[in-house]
């Protein structure tokens, strides 16, 4: 066993109410890929902006290489030999400038003199190209290069600063399986020369080709260390999703008439056909890791994306909305996940926010009835039991989970056909998410409900029926009672072989 | 957990009405004559016009959006109005017809440049700006329109302004009011109901918010972004016509300070009541906050060539009360 390179303990992180990091312990070798899997909000992403120094640690102690390490900046984490490579490509290299300017960019940043000496510039580019194997023109600009090797200029140019800790977060999620392949190779070299790499994914396969240890993120926490061969994939999953047997108690009640059936539907080329129905007083979850597909059937069903082929028939009438405005219309709504960035309107108070999609539901004509809009507001207020001082609070005066909460409340404030919670439980805390559970399961009777979860927990909770999504396709149909989990989980980790059992 | 205002809430939301009633005392101290009914109404048709497009550039401001050529559509419509009058030799009708018509499809083009060709808002309504200030120029030469100029094809134009359409520029009700402010203030409640208290005027704010949430939300916000260019097109080419009829000519030369002085106002009104965004009653503050400044430094004998100076400061400072002081996250990108 080598070296720690990197040891965190007791690292915290909050944002204002939220607890983001509740106390993170974690080693990380050198010469080793350690994987760190966790499910959507579980931290990971707070935990590497902690480590390259865009955000510091409220409490708790870093070492690296034996030192303290707490750096300020994110140049400063750089110095310090902590080098990131991050999930969108773009945000590693400067497009408009030519493969060698991006490979000095660093040095460039830091300004020493002020005319470029091309030709020094070519040279050093090329060995630090050449130092991890890339073979590329240095003269071409970035923004003619492929996805793969705009993150192996990306990679190559941290590798420049000979790194301790080398942090890749989720670096094959725009790859092709060949593209992903060279940079296998490049992290494997890497390995080898005993850099420590910190490997975020929810790839099995790259997990599986890669990883020499698993942690488990949850709700802040490493809540699981798999490193004894042969690693535990299934057990690091079900770690990271969590299953400790939840306090609600589902009564599975009677399903009512069909309202929304799916025929054949082909989320992607190459994906799977299923077929789905969902009924009316049936809350149906939807289980999966990120990439499964759920986004994508999510935003078939809203008309965000049309399907590759298939049927859906909502109330037995053809579905196949083209944005929308025509999803609502035919009375299929759904609450997205990523509430800040796709559903929060932050200029706007609790009643606005509300009322948004159906403004023409509190207007003569076209002007808008405040006392409509406020009535409708103050029901959903006392319904969700939103936490607020009155209905003209601005939104981001809201916790979290009030917030959520009042996106929840703008898609039952008006009677669906179908509604679809896109990760309702999202960076909420446990009271708000047993209250919109609640809620969901109350109102359930006269449509049908679809709701998309992160994590198991959620799933168990909340729904009557669980489907498991793998590879964009439906691969696990199960009924919420007596459930045996661990068949969930095989289903959720290894697609392969739930096809083979579910068939 | 309610507390009292704070001095900086106060400051926030008062701090520039505060600002103009001091500046109404003191130039009513200090210039002669300022503060009588004859000056307020020359300060309100001073500022009638450029009241006019700001409150265009607010509708586009509204949905995230900026519209840098609303001072050439309004000199677009200076010159279209008075080529229909004086060249087509056609009624004041039809010279506001076309070019209130000449407006809306410009918005209309800035609109679309937008949101279908996805080129920036300020790029897009920048190289329509550039556009239209070459385009008026070609019919004419290069000439100012009036009866008796010479045609490119050597013959003289014999058309003449409409005292109809002079109206609209230079008629007082009741030889003391005129036309033109009260042009402004009916547009000014127009686009005040309209942004406040119509369904549309909402969506538009959310548009402005978090497009992406009210796109999800079932919004047309393509639809809605044109409609914003449209009336700003509109709007401006109002201006414009107001202008030809005050003028009686169409002079290539005037218009000059339209552009900045709308778009000075408009963002001015960020800062009334503490909005921290585009709405209209603040644009039409805004206006007349700039108009009373000006008018009491002339009043005051400042020379002209420092007004320019002032209204650029007196922008600063109301973007400062916008944006540092509400520490609001407010609208960065303007």
């Amino acid at each position: 066993m080598s070296e720690p390179a990197i040891q965190l303990s007791d690292v915290r992180k909050a944002f204002g109410q939220n607890q983001v990091l509740r106390g993170i312990d974690l080693d990380i070798p050198a010469g080793q890929v350690t994987v760190l899997m966790g499910a959507n909000g579980a931290g990971k992403s707070t935990l590497v902006k902690v480590l390259c120094g865009v955000h510091s640690a409220d409490g708790g102690a870093v070492r690296l290489d034996g030192e303290a390490f707490a750096p300020a900046t994110p140049s400063e984490a750089l110095r310090a030999g902590v080098v990131t490579v991050h999930q969108s490509i773009n945000d590693g290299v400067v497009p408009d400038l030519d493969v060698a300017s991006n490979l000095l960019l660093d040095t460039l940043a830091s300004g020493a003199g002020t005319f470029l000496k091309r030709r020094e510039m070519r040279e050093k580019a090329r060995a630090i190209a050449a130092a991890v194997g890339l073979e590329i023109d240095v003269t071409r600009q970035v923004a003619d290069l492929s996805l793969a090797d705009r993150q192996l200029v990306s990679i190559a140019r941290a590798m420049a600063h000979a790194p301790k800790l080398l942090i890749l977060d989720e670096p094959t999620s725009s790859l092709s399986a060949v593209e992903a392949d060279r940079l296998f190779d490049l992290i494997e070299m890497l390995r080898a020369s005993g850099v420590a790499i910190l490997y975020i994914s929810h790839r099995m396969s790259d997990i599986r080709r890669l990883a020499d240890r698993i942690l488990s993120m949850r709700d802040g926490r490493i809540i699981g260390t798999f490193e004894e061969k042969p690693l535990d994939y299934s057990g690091a999953v079900r770690a990271m999703l969590g299953h400790e047997m939840t306090e609600v108690d589902i009564r599975v009640p009677a399903r009512g008439k069909p309202v929304m059936e799916i025929r054949d539907l082909v989320l992607r080329e190459g994906a799977a056909p299923f077929s789905i129905t969902a009924h009316e007083n049936e809350v149906i979850a939807v289980a999966g890791l990120v990439g499964s597909g759920k986004s994508a059937f999510a935003s078939v069903l809203f008309g965000l994306e049309p399907p590759v082929s298939g049927e859906m028939r909502l109330d037995g009438a053809p579905h196949l909305p083209a944005n929308a405005r025509e999803a609502i219309r035919a009375g299929v709504f759904m609450c997205p996940r990523d509430r800040l960035v796709n559903a929060v309107v932050p200029e706007f108070d609790i009643t606005e926010n509300i009322t948004l999609p159906f403004t023409r539901r509190h207007a003569r004509g076209s002007f808008l009835s405040f006392r409509s809009e406020r009535g409708t507001a103050r029901r959903m207020i006392s319904d969700m039991g939103v936490v607020c001082q009155g209905a003209d609070d601005g939104i981001l005066t809201l916790s979290g989970g009030n917030q959520q909460k009042v996106m929840v409340a703008r898609w039952m404030a008006e009677a669906s056909r179908l509604l679809i919670l896109d990760e309702p439980f999202q960076g909420v805390d446990i009271q708000a998410r047993r209250d919109i559970g609640r809620k969901i399961r109350e109102t359930a009777p006269a449509r049908g409900t679809i709701v998309f979860v992160a994590e198991l927990d959620e799933a168990l909770e909340v729904a009557d029926r669980i489907l498991v999504m793998s590879e964009h396709s439906v691969v696990g149909d199960h009924r919420n009672e007596n459930i045996d989990v661990s068949a969930i989980m095989a289903e959720v980790v290894d697609a392969a072989a739930a096809r083979a059992a579910g068939q | 957990m309610k507390q009292g205002p704070t001095m900086i809430d106060l400051a926030i939301k008062f701090g520039f009405l505060a600002l103009m009633a001091g500046l109404i005392v003191f130039f009513s101290i200090t210039a002669e004559g300022f503060l009588t009914p004859f000056s307020a109404v020359f300060i309100l048709q001073s500022v009638a016009i450029t009241g006019i497009l700001a409150l265009g550039v607010t509708s586009t401001l509204v949905v995230g959006g900026f519209d840098l050529s609303i001072g050439a559509v309004a000199t677009s419509a200076l010159m279209l109005s008075s080529y229909v009058m004086v060249v087509w030799e056609m009624n004041a009708f039809w010279a506001v017809t076309f070019s209130l018509m000449m407006g809306a499809f410009v918005g209309f083009l800035n609109g679309v440049l937008i949101v279908k060709m996805r080129v920036p808002d300020l790029l897009a309504t920048l190289g329509m700006m550039f556009l239209l200030i070459g385009a008026q120029r070609i019919p004419t030469e290069g000439r100012s329109i009036s009866t008796g100029m010479a045609l490119p094809d050597g013959s003289i134009a014999i058309g003449t302004f409409s005292q109809a359409f002079l109206m609209l520029g230079r008629h007082r009700i009741g030889d003391l009011v005129p036309l033109s402010v009260v042009f402004l203030i009916l547009i000014a409640i127009a686009v005040w109901v309209f942004l406040e208290l119509t369904r549309h005027g909402r969506l538009m704010y959310a548009i402005g918010s978090n497009a992406q949430a009210a796109s999800l939300a079932g919004t047309n916000v393509n639809r809605y972004k044109i409609v914003a260019y449209m009336i700003s097109g509109t709007l401006a080419s109002v201006g414009g016509i107001l202008l030809a009829a005050r003028l009686g000519r169409g002079d290539v030369a005037s218009g000059n300070n339209l552009l900045l002085d709308s778009v000075a106002a408009a963002l001015i009104g960020f800062a009334v009541l503490g909005a921290s965004k585009p709405n209209a009653f603040g644009t039409a503050i805004g206006a007349l906050f700039v108009g009373i400044l000006l008018q009491g430094l002339t009043m005051l004998n400042a020379p002209y060539y420092t007004q320019d100076f002032i209204k650029g400061a007196v922008l600063v400072v109301a973007l400062m009360f916008t944006f540092a002081l509400s520490g609001r996250t407010g609208r960065g990108r303007i």
